[in-house]
């Protein structure tokens, strides 16, 4: 299980590498392990603004449906098309190519509630 | 505390990822994961624990009669070492349960029961025998092997003694036999779920991880993956066998279900029988039937369904279906919408995604 140290973690397993006032997010490598195979996922549309914890999409395992949580305030600048087309890609480099949204950041006060890869892999455990 | 079966140790050691499940401790999936076990069945063989289904034991010298005054479909037509299914229904018609019924003789029937209803079904059935007839929950007595696939009655013959007398392929589809496997006894049936050629044994619940480690390992060479509830449910579902809860339930009756073939209203009375005549005689207003996504969206339980903007049905089972590649769904519609070719929207998070009504199964097997 992988958590790399420059990512930012929500507890909906998302996650979120912030460079300058943009951020690309998607959802963790525990995430997609719960999940299993992703073979579909809804995007938002670029241009959608979206606050701290608002549903941005879902992804869908064979069995689950799973709703994607903004883990900030933002303006969807791209959503991931290649992972759209391409599910399997959020199994295999979910913190890769398999993100799935960048953000214009709106408002940064949000940040702070994210945990690091530390913090993140201490919760992980504790759900086991 | 949920229940565990006596191959929990053999889940943990294959990474299956354990939830709870109508009261037990099963394997969703193991670490290969859903698509790989649901194709590994669909090709080679899949190996299931379904230890958690409930084993009713009715025996008694009126246990046929018995039998076949509380359920729908006609036991008396089954001979010895047969099995049969059939639906229970309560008075009005509404589902206690779908069973498989193995007749071992005239005054013995051993019933296979849905984990979920295992205690209902059992009050059912107990509070309902005459005197005469004994009513016994066997479930914990027995460990419940599903080896499913087209491989399977190569690998199942090289662990059973059956051979001596008969060969498996001399149990037909719907029959069993008492033999033994590994040496230990069992009942060996060629049932499933799954839509595969292959069998259900029932063997002591102890013998279940010998047995288990016994087939993984000679099932290596052809192929074998244990499997777990999701391949379980995905399998069934292209075959669109209904699952209690999903398709048949306390308030949906076998006729609108699809059923009919397992309900006998020709035969004397049963409990349910004159208000399952009174909805056949009422022109049945749904039918179910098999919708296939045109688009990407995965039908799920409990969307809605519309055609021209009016509704129109609802899901009562959906999945990506890993065999078709697509979604599918099986779903109760008005039978104005339900012939084969029809287009019905599914509501998906509130936007509407085209589906067509197709034939099921939706999967057929080639062999």
């Amino acid at each position: 299980m992988e958590f790399p140290n420059d990512l930012l973690y929500t507890k909906d397993h998302e996650w979120a590498r912030v460079l300058g006032d943009e951020a690309v997010i998607g959802i963790t490598d525990h995430a997609q392990d719960s999940l299993g195979e992703v073979v579909y996922v809804e995007l938002p549309k670029t241009g959608r603004t979206l606050a701290p914890h608002e549903t941005f999409g879902v992804v869908e395992s064979i069995k689950a449906v799973s709703d994607l949580y903004s883990p900030m305030a933002g303006t969807v600048l791209e959503a991931n098309a290649a992972a759209a087309s391409d599910p399997g890609m959020i199994n295999r480099s979910p913190h890769g190519d398999g993100w799935l949204i960048r953000l214009k950041l709106t408002d940064r006060a949000a940040l702070s509630t994210l945990m690091n890869a530390e913090d993140y892999k201490k919760y992980v455990e504790s759900l086991k | 505390m949920a229940k565990r079966t006596a191959l929990y140790q053999e889940h943990l050691n294959l990474k299956g990822k354990m939830v709870e499940f109508a009261g037990w401790e099963m394997p969703v999936q193991y670490s290969e994961g859903l698509a790989a076990e649901h194709e590994a069945c669909r090709n080679s063989i899949g190996l299931f624990d379904v230890s958690h289904m409930g084993e009713v034991l009715v025996r008694g010298e009126r246990a046929l009669e018995f039998l076949n005054s509380l359920v729908t479909n006609n036991v008396a037509k089954i001979a010895d070492n047969q099995a049969q299914y059939t639906v229970m229904c309560y008075d009005d018609g509404g589902c206690v349960d779908d069973l498989i019924i193995h007749r071992v003789n005239e005054r013995e029937f051993f019933i296979c029961v849905n984990a979920s209803n295992t205690e209902k079904d059992f009050e059912w059935i107990k509070s309902h025998a005459p005197a005469g007839v004994s009513v016994e929950d066997v479930s914990r007595q027995y460990t419940q092997i599903a080896i499913q696939g087209r491989h399977a009655m190569k690998l199942l013959q090289k662990l059973t003694d059956i051979k001596t007398d008969t060969k498996l392929d001399e149990i037909k589809y719907y029959w069993f036999r008492k033999g033994r496997v590994l040496g230990e006894p069992a009942v060996i049936a060629r049932t499933g779920y799954t839509g595969e050629d292959g069998f259900e044994i029932y063997v002591r619940w102890d013998s279940g991880p010998k047995i288990w480690n016994a087939l993984i390992k000679e099932g290596a060479p052809l192929g074998i993956k244990a499997c777990g509830l999701g391949a379980r449910d995905t399998l069934r579902t292209e075959m669109k066998y209904p699952l209690y809860g999903h398709e048949i339930d306390r308030g949906l009756n076998p006729i609108e279900a699809g059923l009919g073939w397992a309900v006998k209203l020709d035969k004397p009375d049963f409990t349910g029988k004159k208000a399952l005549v009174a909805i056949k005689e009422a022109n049945l207003n749904r039918a179910l039937v098999g919708l296939r996504s045109l688009g990407r969206a995965i039908p799920r339980q409990g969307y809605a369904l519309e055609r021209g903007g009016a509704s129109a049905g609802i899901v009562t089972s959906g999945t990506f279906s890993p065999s078709l590649k697509c979604g599918i769904a099986i779903a109760y519609v008005d039978r104005a919408h339900s012939e084969i070719g029809t287009r019905v929207d599914v509501i998906v998070r509130d936007q509407r995604a085209e589906h067509e009504v197709v034939e099921t199964p939706f999967y057929k097997r080639p062999y």
